[in-house]
């Protein structure tokens, strides 16, 4: 299986470990064969392992260490926010921070919720069986 | 020895360094005003001498002297400081019970009582909770908050709780052999009269808030892949 998603200048990371945890930044020059210069709008501009990068599927189009100013423009061009939040990882991110933020009350309600959504699913099922035995 | 004062006396003598005060002594005389009291008493400085004291009751040598001399324990003048309430519960919220007989249900706490106790209360038409104590610590409070304006809880406190003391009845002979007749202590019709009061408002504001008194009635549990150090109450 070949790789799809290469470490390159303007390649969108999600950070998986450490202060910036959770953050989308892109990889705007490489160190060495472990680290990379990482860059996001919202930062200084620092080193970061490759380890604690998950590349995504988002390329920009930006030189070698552009100025905060390009890569902003860079960023806005590419649309990344909206392809991010779009894209069916981004949303995933979403339901599992409001999963973990749910209160008990909350999950009290969730759980009601869920059993009067199974309760009519069943019951469309059973009428579809019977319908079906009957035609039989 | 002289009354005590309320407040310490301020010197009058404030001091340019440590150990030496601005004023003199003939100048702090002045300042005192004990001139003042002197002329105001004749010439001299007003004595009060001691009080007749009543003659002390003629004590009893002991009837027992311990062998060797007993240690006296020291004395203790500890003051426990008054429960810290956590911050996160306020009149209203809703607790989860972790122990006892009402174990994971869901409670509307009331008030803090004076021993440091928690006053709390199901209510009970909606999970069987009657007015109760609870610790602090075998408690958890959840974000929930139920409005707790029209309830009243001024009249509850520890005394309202205490047990009531029953008198030992003197046994003859003959009873000693009857087996004790246990009757089931009924609770006073008062007590249930107070519950229902301060249960009367609660409920009609919780069943303002929608699937509330289904939360209230249901107990909680840890069920499977919950995390607790991970959940949000």
């Amino acid at each position: 299986m070949p790789f799809k998603r290469y470490v390159e200048i303007g390649r969108v990371a999600l950070v998986n470990y450490g202060k910036d945890y959770g953050k989308l930044v892109v990889i705007v020059d490489v160190v060495d064969q472990n680290r990379a210069l990482v860059d996001a709008p919202d930062m200084v501009r620092g080193q970061m392992n490759f380890k604690r990068l998950t590349l995504t599927d988002i390329t920009i189009d930006i030189p070698r260490v552009p100025k905060k100013k390009t890569l902003i423009e860079a960023m806005e061009k590419a649309d990344v926010k909206n392809k991010w939040e779009s894209s069916s990882w981004g949303r995933k991110l979403v339901v599992q921070k409001r999963r973990a933020s749910l209160n008990d009350f909350d999950r009290f309600k969730l759980m009601l919720a869920k059993i009067k959504r199974s309760g009519v699913i069943k019951q469309e099922l059973t009428k579809l069986k019977k319908e079906n035995a009957s035609s039989i | 020895m002289a009354a005590k004062r309320k407040t310490p006396v301020k010197t009058r003598n404030p001091d340019l360094i440590r150990g030496v005060g601005k004023y003199s002594r003939s100048k702090m005389y002045h300042k005192r005003g004990l001139w003042a009291i002197k002329a105001k008493n004749g010439g001299a400085f007003p004595r009060h001498d001691p009080k007749p004291k009543a003659p002390a009751a003629a004590e009893k040598p002991p009837k027992f002297y311990p062998a060797e001399d007993v240690k006296k324990p020291l004395l203790n003048k500890r003051k426990p400081k008054p429960t810290k309430l956590r911050a996160s519960i306020t009149p209203g919220t809703v607790l989860i019970l972790l122990a006892g007989r009402f174990m994971g249900k869901r409670v509307v706490f009331l008030k803090q009582l004076t021993s440091g106790l928690l006053l709390v209360t199901g209510p009970f038409k909606i999970n069987g909770v009657p007015l109760r104590r609870v610790n602090q610590s075998y408690v958890i409070a959840t974000s929930t908050k139920v409005d707790i304006s029209g309830v009243n809880v001024d009249k509850f406190d520890d005394k309202y709780f205490a047990k009531e003391v029953e008198k030992r009845k003197k046994k003859t002979e003959g009873e000693f052999f009857e087996a004790e007749k246990e009757d089931k202590k009924k609770l006073p019709e008062d007590k249930k009269e107070d519950q229902k009061a301060v249960d009367a408002s609660l409920i009609k504001s919780i069943e303002g808030v929608p699937e509330l008194k289904a939360y209230l009635a249901a107990r909680f549990s840890l069920k499977s892949g919950m995390k607790p150090h991970e959940l949000v109450f």
